[in-house]
């Protein structure tokens, strides 16, 4: 029992020191739920309504492939839903998870947790405090979203379902979490793990949703997020399929426990090894550190970028496949044809990617803030390299990384799509236009984070939040009816929709006008500010 | 005599805290000039100001004959900068860290280099996450100290260091005086910076409140003494710079500033000495008034 003396104290701590954090996370998730709930039932108030716009819903892949499938065509609850269900629990599945790593891997590598346990702490005691917290907040999440679906008058069984979905991917993630964070010295490697991990299972259930012919169904098995879904809330309630997740996570955390008896406080299970004892000649200039710096993680997402281009341009090829019913022709029909979807498909997760890919550069520019806040800028600065080259080094990273990434994905998808429909010359450049177009939204967020850090270093993770804003009205805007000018506010929905739509340069010269005016007034704050 | 820093009047501030308080600062070129105060004087943002990296809200800053804010890169290559808290890229080894921040600098000896990192014996394959504080400060002491410039700025450079590298680092700084190289030297090291410095500065609560050589400063400190004469003293009480005193019979226990001295023994002396008992003066006492009246005011 000595092995967990001091558990009870170090989860005051973390409350303590996530009072403000948990509850509006919290509260977003609930709120997001209900109010999906309420402007669905808004709109569809009869049962004909809805089984058309789940049928629709269920006959474009893309939608399938980025929300899941539909189980139950007459169900309210379940269209009310159906975005959250996947996409939510990825949420809080990283939740859970980043909660986990902060208590633990992100102590342990500031050196904190040292000087705690040199008092008296049990060695498990900062892993159970963290997954304590963590499970603790994704339960309570999860309950007051089934309250609060009951009190808008859905079924309670299902709204209990629903909760199920969030609580049992937060429930798994939290043991991914509590694994990666033994595996690394680094916070940062242990989230960038979590976030293959998280990724992986999106895919991997995108890929078994989508399956047109219903063979490749089992894939999604394969994937935490997709035993959440399989819960189908509103649609058989199934809670047994808990179990699953919850073995998952005993798995998990036993593997943590296990090794956490095999390693020193503060080391790894991966051990750095030495490294060379001069600097490479190439090393003489920020722009080399800079690369040094984001090279890692840059590998790590052009890979993953990839394998998204090739999953995308592969399920697009597979639009024919969902045709299956009459119906269902008959709407493709009034869609304007398979080339038409399939376009339509590819444009929306071109748009997707472009998300991501932001989400790329709004972390490789807040290193700009992470290097100072560690004191690693003031030595550079110290020495001849001026103000101006040192931002420059690590905007230029986010900005040419950014790019990469989305043309490698837009590579990815037009070699895959063309492929499997027999004209790579023609879709090739079709989809690295429709990835080039995606650029300039990217990086107006990115220059966000750089002029913020310029003018605000200490509000600077407020860009997440922002990015989280344009997400959400881009997602549910049109559904909550949102005034067009708040609409507007979304840098995203500028971009022209390519392939298939039609190129317009005036939005996509104003974001570029935009990000560059954010990017010059975040250089001229920060040349004109105190370094700290 | 040309100076290599000299700052006059300066002020700034963090929100409410008023961190320097027209502070005055000269350093000589050539010259190993301490920087001596309790903690949150101020010693660390006159640092900052001098290397540009904080604005001074008032008051004039002059580095190298150049404006700190205006030039800092410029004025950066000719000098060495070794912070208080040194942090490392994770994924760096030291040797590469080093490197890189002497090619920054523009240039750095390798020879020298070579052989700072055995007289530190620092082991420069290691990555900066697994350097012990010590060996990361070491990293940045053999960085700055094998780069060829006229400056060297260190805040409090031997923290973390343990006394046998504490010996190197001033057989190094004894070196680069000899080579005419200016330092500025930030320590809490009473010892270290007797041994080193030429002339030291002692700041308090953002103002430097003495400056000058050993020798000046030493007269600012008092000498005790206690004497036993042949007949009671009658004039030392009306004595300028006689503190304490203390008179029982023929016996007499007083402090004395060292600059008046003089007077006192021949005041003693005309009583004739039987016993005589001087405590010579240190530093630390005149140091520690300082900081103690800082801790006073603080409380
Ligand atoms: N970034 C900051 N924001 C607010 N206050 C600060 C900041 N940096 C320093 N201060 C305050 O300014 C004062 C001077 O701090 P400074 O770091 O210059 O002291 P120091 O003499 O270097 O002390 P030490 O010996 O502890 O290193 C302190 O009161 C400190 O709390
Ligand atoms: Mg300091």
């Amino acid at each position: 029992m000595s092995d967990f003396v001091g558990t009870g104290t170090l989860v005051r701590l973390a409350l303590r020191r996530d009072r403000v954090l948990i509850p509006t996370w919290i509260a977003v998730f609930v709120v997001m739920a209900a109010g999906s709930a309420q402007a669905t039932m808004d709109l569809y108030t009869d049962v004909a309504s809805r089984v058309e716009a789940a049928r629709t819903t269920n006959a474009s892949p893309a939608l399938v492939s980025l929300y899941g499938r539909i189980f139950d065509e007459t169900s309210l609850g379940e269209l009310s839903l159906f975005k959250l269900t996947a996409f939510g629990a990825a949420l809080v599945g990283l939740l859970a998870s980043i909660l986990v790593v902060r208590h633990t891997r992100a102590e342990e590598e500031s050196g904190r947790l040292e000087l705690l346990s040199a008092g008296v702490l049990g060695r498990y005691a900062a892993l159970t405090a963290a997954l304590l917290v963590s499970t603790g907040t994704v339960v309570v999440l999860g309950l007051l979203t089934a309250l609060a679906l009951i009190g808008l008058g859905l079924p309670a069984a299902g709204s209990f379902a629903f909760g199920l979905i969030w609580i049992t991917a937060g429930l798994s993630f939290a043991g991914v979490g509590a694994l990666v964070a033994q595996l690394t010295e680094g916070a940062r490697t242990a989230n960038g793990f979590t976030a293959i991990v998280l990724g992986v299972s999106y895919v991997l259930r995108a890929i078994g949703d989508s399956s047109s012919d219903g063979k490749s169904e089992w894939v999604s098995w394969l994937s935490p997020i997709g035993w959440s879904q399989q819960i189908r809330a509103f649609a058989g309630d199934r809670y047994v399929v808990v179990l699953l997740p919850l073995a998952f996570l005993a798995l998990l955390v036993t593997g943590a426990l296990a090794l956490i008896r095999r390693r020193d406080v503060g080391a790894g299970l991966v051990r750095p090894r030495p490294g060379p004892a001069v600097g490479a000649p190439s090393l003489r200039s920020p722009l080399a550190l800079a690369w040094r710096l984001h090279r890692g993680s840059l590998y790590g997402w052009g890979f993953a970028f990839l394998l998204l281009g090739l999953l995308v341009g592969n399920i697009a090829s597979n639009v024919d496949g969902f045709v299956t019913s009459d119906s269902a022709r008959e709407m493709v029909q009034k869609l304007g044809g398979v080339q038409a979807i399939t376009d339509a498909f590819l444009s929306t997760e071109m748009g997707m990617v472009g998300l991501l890919a932001s989400a790329y550069g709004i972390q490789a520019a807040l290193r700009l803030r992470s290097e100072e806040t560690a004191l690693r800028a003031e030595p550079l600065l110290a020495t001849g390299v001026t103000r101006t080259r040192w931002l420059a080094s690590h905007v230029l990273m986010a900005l040419l990384g950014t790019g990469a990434l989305i043309m490698i994905a837009g590579l990815g998808s037009g070699l895959s799509s063309g492929a499997s429909l027999g004209n790579v010359g023609h879709q090739v450049p079709r989809m690295l236009a429709a990835a080039a177009v995606q650029l300039p939204a990217i990086w107006l967020v990115t220059a966000l984070v750089v002029a913020l850090f310029g003018l605000a270093p200490k509000l600077v993770t407020a860009s997440w939040a922002l990015y989280g804003l344009f997400l959400l009205i881009g997602q549910f805007g049109a559904l909550f009816n949102l005034p067009q000018a708040v609409i507007n506010l979304s840098p995203y929905g500028h971009t022209p929709r390519l392939p298939g739509g039609t190129f317009t340069l005036t939005p996509v010269l104003a974001l570029t006008a935009i990000a560059a005016a954010l990017l010059a007034a975040g250089l001229t704050t920060f040349r004109r500010r105190d370094i700290g | 005599m040309t100076s290599a820093i000299v700052v006059s009047g300066l002020h700034k501030s963090y929100g409410a805290t008023h961190a320097l308080d027209g502070l005055d600062l000269e350093v000589t070129t050539g010259e190993v000039h301490g920087f001596l105060g309790p903690n949150g004087a101020g010693k660390s943002t006159t640092i900052r100001v001098l290397l540009g990296l904080l604005r001074g809200d008032e008051g004039d800053v002059s580095l190298l004959g150049g404006d700190p804010w205006r030039d800092a890169a410029q004025l950066h290559r000719r000098l060495a900068y070794v912070p208080g808290d040194v942090n490392l890229w994770p994924n760096l080894t030291g040797g590469e860290v080093i490197d890189l921040l002497g090619r920054l600098r523009g240039g750095l000896d390798p020879k020298k280099r070579d052989d700072l990192l055995r007289r530190f014996d620092l082991d420069p394959t290691k990555k900066g996450r697994t350097y012990s504080k010590g060996n990361r400060q070491k990293v940045a002491l053999v960085a700055a100290l094998a780069s060829d410039v006229e400056l060297l700025i260190l805040d409090e450079p031997t923290s973390g260091l343990d006394p046998l590298m504490e010996e190197v680092f001033r057989q190094c700084i004894e070196e680069e005086r000899q080579r005419d190289r200016t330092v500025l030297l930030s320590s809490h090291i009473l010892s270290e910076v007797e041994a080193l410095c030429d002339r030291i500065s002692i700041i308090r609560r953002g103002k430097v409140v003495e400056t000058g050589t050993m020798s000046d400063l030493r007269h600012l400190t008092r000498t005790s003494i206690q004497a036993e004469l042949s007949a009671a003293p009658n004039g030392l009480a009306s004595l300028p710079g006689v503190h304490s005193l203390d008179v029982e019979g023929n016996r007499v226990h007083c402090e004395v500033d060292t600059a008046q001295l003089d007077a006192v023994m021949r005041e003693l002396a005309a009583s004739g000495i039987k016993s005589l008992v001087a405590q010579p003066p240190t530093l630390e006492e005149l140091f520690l008034r300082h900081y103690e009246d800082d801790s006073v005011a603080a409380s």
